[in-house]
């Protein structure tokens, strides 16, 4: 049976303190764009690249999934964004319905 | 040889990666299964969102009601707990895999403090709007004079959305409270699996924050 514990040793404080300064300095950056109030266009794409790369840092160090198995990652990840994308399918009947008003 | 083999069929050997009797991935059946929670989970939170944002475009207009000061403040103060509530989880995951019993268990009170804050700052948010006039359905007299034909849905998403939330951190609060309580019984894993979850609570709101509070921020 393969041991399940022999791979703990994941991450130093040190590293995760780094993480969450990352974090914080994407999530005052976002703030900062609210608050020069940018084009709305243009701020939700940046928001979005923000989030996007602070789910990955969460993800990748937080959940431990950098140091899990390629296999795991393999399995989880591609699933989660390629459904997550196929949700989009249906987003630009949003503009037609705008239109049709 | 036998008679697989003879086929010319390919056959894996007892205890190989994929043959039966290991952990192909390397962790055990609670961790994988959290993982698919959160998997499945994360489409709900993207169906949420995906709708939200449908409305939003879909209608003539969407009320941007929330003044930079005080309400992104207050809204950034509740991101800063659930992120620092992230960092002492994670410290209290590495003391487990110390055996650092007492350390965890701190660790783990730390994070539940930090997620209390963040119910505690979002019920006074939703007390305050909800006695401005915002409900399911319903804006407040003021805002619809604003901005007139902005649809009635920003209560209902904005309400649905953060309530599903709110409820994840009340179950996550609840579930540490629980490990926190039995740490001496519970495995590293337990532990870890634990965090799994608290994070992703964490990285849900890393998107329901920039959508729901900083577009919705006042001209």
């Amino acid at each position: 049976m393969t041991d399940i514990h022999d791979h703990e040793h994941v991450g130093s404080a040190k590293l995760f303190i780094n993480v969450w300064i990352a974090l914080l300095a994407i999530t005052f950056f976002e703030v900062f764009l609210a608050y020069i109030n940018m084009r709305k266009d243009i701020m939700l794409i940046i928001l979005m690249g923000g989030s996007i790369v602070k789910a990955a840092l969460i993800m990748a160090y937080f959940m431990h999934l950098r140091f899990e198995r390629l296999s795991l990652v393999l399995t989880l990840v591609p699933a989660m964004v390629v459904c997550l994308t196929l949700l989009a399918i249906f987003f630009p009947d949003s503009f037609r319905l705008y239109h049709l008003r | 040889m036998n008679d697989a083999a003879a086929e010319g069929l390919t056959v894996s050997p007892v205890g190989s990666e994929w043959g039966g009797g290991v952990l192909p991935y390397k962790v055990g059946h609670k961790k994988l299964g959290m993982w698919l929670f959160i998997l499945s989970d994360s489409l709900t939170f993207g169906a949420l969102l995906m709708a939200y944002s449908y409305a939003r475009v879909a209608s003539v207009d969407w009320p941007t009601p929330f003044p930079f000061n005080p309400s992104i403040i207050f809204s950034t103060v509740m991101t800063l707990c659930l992120l620092s509530s992230s960092l002492t989880m994670v410290m209290a995951v590495s003391a487990s895999t110390r055996r650092d019993i007492s350390a965890a268990r701190k660790w783990i009170l730390a994070t539940m403090l930090g997620g209390a804050a963040f119910i505690i700052l979002h019920l006074m948010e939703w007390n305050h709007l909800i006695g401005e006039g915002l409900g399911p359905g319903q804006l407040p007299t003021e805002w619809a004079q604003k901005w007139p034909g902005a649809s009635p849905l920003f209560g209902s998403t904005f309400f649905g959305i953060t309530g599903l939330h709110m409820f994840h951190v009340f179950s996550g609060l609840c579930y540490l409270g629980v490990i926190a309580v039995r740490m001496k019984k519970m495995t590293h894993e337990d532990v870890e699996i634990s965090g799994l979850y608290w994070h992703f609570v964490d990285l849900v709101w890393m998107f329901v924050f920039p959508l729901v509070y900083l577009l919705s921020v006042e001209h």
